[in-house]
């Protein structure tokens, strides 16, 4: 069989073939060059931004690399320099673990919370959402000095209202013991965000699944348990996932909110990120910032996959095509 | 339930409907009394989300003495307009303004056309490994941007990219998971039946992408235009690692640097954040209905 080249079929040739089947697989195969044509700039961008960079990563980190030196194969040391040579590393972990756990669930259910408020049908419920998702749009240094000022201890709005409902706040930013507190807060600020996620999603769970339950003198708890939570398990599934992927990777608000990146007081808001940023860019032991960072790619792996394992136990699809 | 009640001999019937009457009567003020309650909640939940913008305001309009007085003030006193001329002579805040305006134009055109061409491609045009790559697109998601900044560092750095735009500029031309993945969702709710009858008038996927398409996808299009805007307006990681001089910084850096050099003068802190965010809140409040169609997009998705 000749292989025809897919450029110079014409329609000249798709007369002349006889063959209709034949005709079939040109015209398919030339199809399937433009798919690879209109995707072309994704697979440059990946091997270019991505794929490379990532090979050139997974080698560095056994290397010595610090951007001036030559790439000296070292194996396994800058792993073993984690275990047993860096102490700052376990608490930039302890650190990190702490704000995944509190911020992820808080904002979850704040998000959920929020969304099923909004969803009972109140007057305004428009502008409501608007007020509410604000937050989440706005984020950068402006925000972080922000929150500066409204947790500075005596003088910030936080404190003051705390006040008016007879609570000493505490010292936030300047207290090691609060200060991942004083992020978090910052963070349910902006739950308005997944809040809007859930709220498309309730919109979408069916009003005779909710008849039903009336009918059946079901209570509005029963209601919220046992149909609208199920209900939105496929979005709270990827919120949770996506958002545990983003906490593990906290870095601005602490570089910004302790000065420059100098982890906060008692290094308190030392995160994983920030630690691997100084290795990284202010001392230059690059290998060793490589070999941290595919750490953090692989726990975030495992817990992805460990997620995605657990999904069928508590994650409802509703009918058979969403699966 | 009807043929219950049509059983039943008339005085019984009366009393059924009296129950069911005021059954429906009390489930109407139960009713009344929730929404009541929520009501509530939701405006002074409001209140409290829109509080740190006022006291931003606020503050920005004190001066520093009345800042530091005990208990703090809501309204200013006097208020001092000029703080925002100080702000804008102390920081080189026109300068910044520029050069993030100038790189942000980029990326959102290159956000644009990258990614709708791309989307284009995995939605609508049938090709050997199609499923698979785009599992791949997704899967990039996952990975920790910090795993590859290093290497792409090292990268710029050989190519003599750094202390200029371009690490900041060329990538948004070659498409980012997030946008391909949304635009493929809306493409995929344009019927092929329109692409084929294009193609059947002798168009190609270049035309038909950039004439049919894109119109159509407009709303789609808007969202990833004002996300990827709002992405660069406030990216401070990407211009923190690439630029050194000062002449070349963004807002988002200018007001790292403005922090230092001001510290605790809140007011001028406070001016100078809300310059740099009233745009974002500007575009929120005009095109709002384009931010929530990216969440519904990701949402109708999931769920």
């Amino acid at each position: 069989m000749i292989q025809m080249e897919p450029k110079i079929l014409g329609k000249s040739d798709i007369k002349r073939n006889s063959k209709h089947s034949k005709t079939m697989v040109s015209l398919q195969r030339k199809e399937g060059l433009q798919g690879y044509l209109f995707i072309a700039p994704w697979i440059i961008g990946f091997l270019f931004f991505l794929a490379g960079p990532l090979l050139f990563s997974l080698y560095g980190s056994f290397t010595n690399y610090n951007i001036t030196s030559s790439m000296d194969f070292i194996g396994l040391d800058n792993f073993k320099k984690m275990f047993t040579n860096d102490p700052i590393i376990w608490l930039s972990l302890r650190n990190t673990l702490y704000f995944v756990v509190v911020s992820v669930p808080l904002t979850t259910a704040g998000a959920v919370l929020l969304a099923v408020l909004l969803n009972q049908g109140v007057r305004g419920m428009r502008v409501f959402r608007t007020i509410f998702y604000l937050p989440a749009v706005l984020s950068g240094v402006g925000v972080y000095l922000l929150w500066m000022q409204l947790l500075s201890p005596s003088t910030g709005l936080v404190n003051t209202l705390l006040g008016f409902v007879g609570i000493e706040g505490p010292a936030w930013l300047t207290d090691p013991s609060w200060t991942k507190n004083a992020l978090i807060f910052m963070k349910m600020w902006s739950v308005g965000g997944g809040m809007l996620l859930y709220l498309a999603s309730l919109q979408g769970v069916s009003p005779s699944l909710y008849e039903a339950a009336e009918i059946d003198g079901a209570s509005t708890f029963r209601k919220f348990f046992h149909i609208t939570l199920p209900m939105i398990t496929p979005v709270i599934f990827f919120d949770l996932v996506t958002s545990t992927i983003g906490a593990f990777q906290i870095f601005q608000e602490a570089y910004v909110m302790s000065e420059s990146g100098d982890g906060g007081p008692a290094n308190s808001l030392v995160f994983y990120n920030l630690h691997m940023w100084n290795k990284a860019f202010e001392v230059f032991d690059m290998g060793y910032a490589m070999a941290m960072s595919w750490v953090l790619f692989i726990i975030i792996l495992v817990l992805t996959v460990f997620n995605l394992k657990l999904a069928p136990r508590w994650v409802h699809y509703e009918g058979e095509d969403q699966k | 339930m009807s043929e219950v009640v049509q059983k039943r001999s008339g005085t019984q019937m009366s009393e059924v409907v009296q129950e069911k009457d005021n059954y429906f009567k009390s489930l109407r003020f139960k009713k009344k009394v929730g929404q009541g309650i929520i009501l509530t909640i939701l405006i002074l939940g409001s209140l409290l989300i829109l509080s740190p913008i006022w006291w931003m305001f606020a503050t920005s309009l004190k001066d520093m003495k009345e800042i530091m007085t005990y208990p703090p003030t809501f309204i200013p006193k006097e208020w001092h307009w000029e703080n925002y001329g100080i702000a804008l002579e102390k920081g080189s805040f026109f300068r910044y303004t520029w050069n993030t305006l100038f790189i942000t134009s980029f990326v959102v055109l290159g956000n644009v056309l990258a990614n709708s061409f791309i989307a284009y491609g995995f939605a609508k045009i049938q090709f050997k490994g199609r499923n698979f790559l785009f599992a791949v697109v997704l899967a990039t998601m996952m990975i920790p941007g910090f795993v590859t900044l290093i290497p792409q560092y090292v990268l710029y750095a050989k190519l003599g990219w750094l202390n200029t735009y371009i690490p900041l500029i060329l990538p948004a031309f070659f498409g980012s998971a997030f946008f391909i993945f949304l635009l493929r969702q809306f493409f995929l709710t344009i019927p092929n039946e329109l692409i084929e009858a294009a193609k059947i008038d002798g168009a190609n996927h270049l035309y038909i992408w950039w004439k049919i398409i894109i119109p159509l996808a407009k709303p789609a299009i808007a969202t990833v235009a004002i996300f990827s805007f709002n992405g660069a307006w406030n990216d401070f990681l990407g211009p923190l690692l690439f630029l050194n001089d000062e002449s070349m910084y963004t807002l988002q850096l200018g007001l790292q640097v403005f922090k230092g050099q001001n510290d605790t003068q809140w007011n001028f802190l406070m001016a100078g954040s809300i310059m740099v965010l009233l745009p974002v809140i500007l575009l929120f409040f005009f095109f709002q209905r384009y931010f929530i169609e990216g969440m519904n997009l990701t949402a109708g998705s999931k769920g």
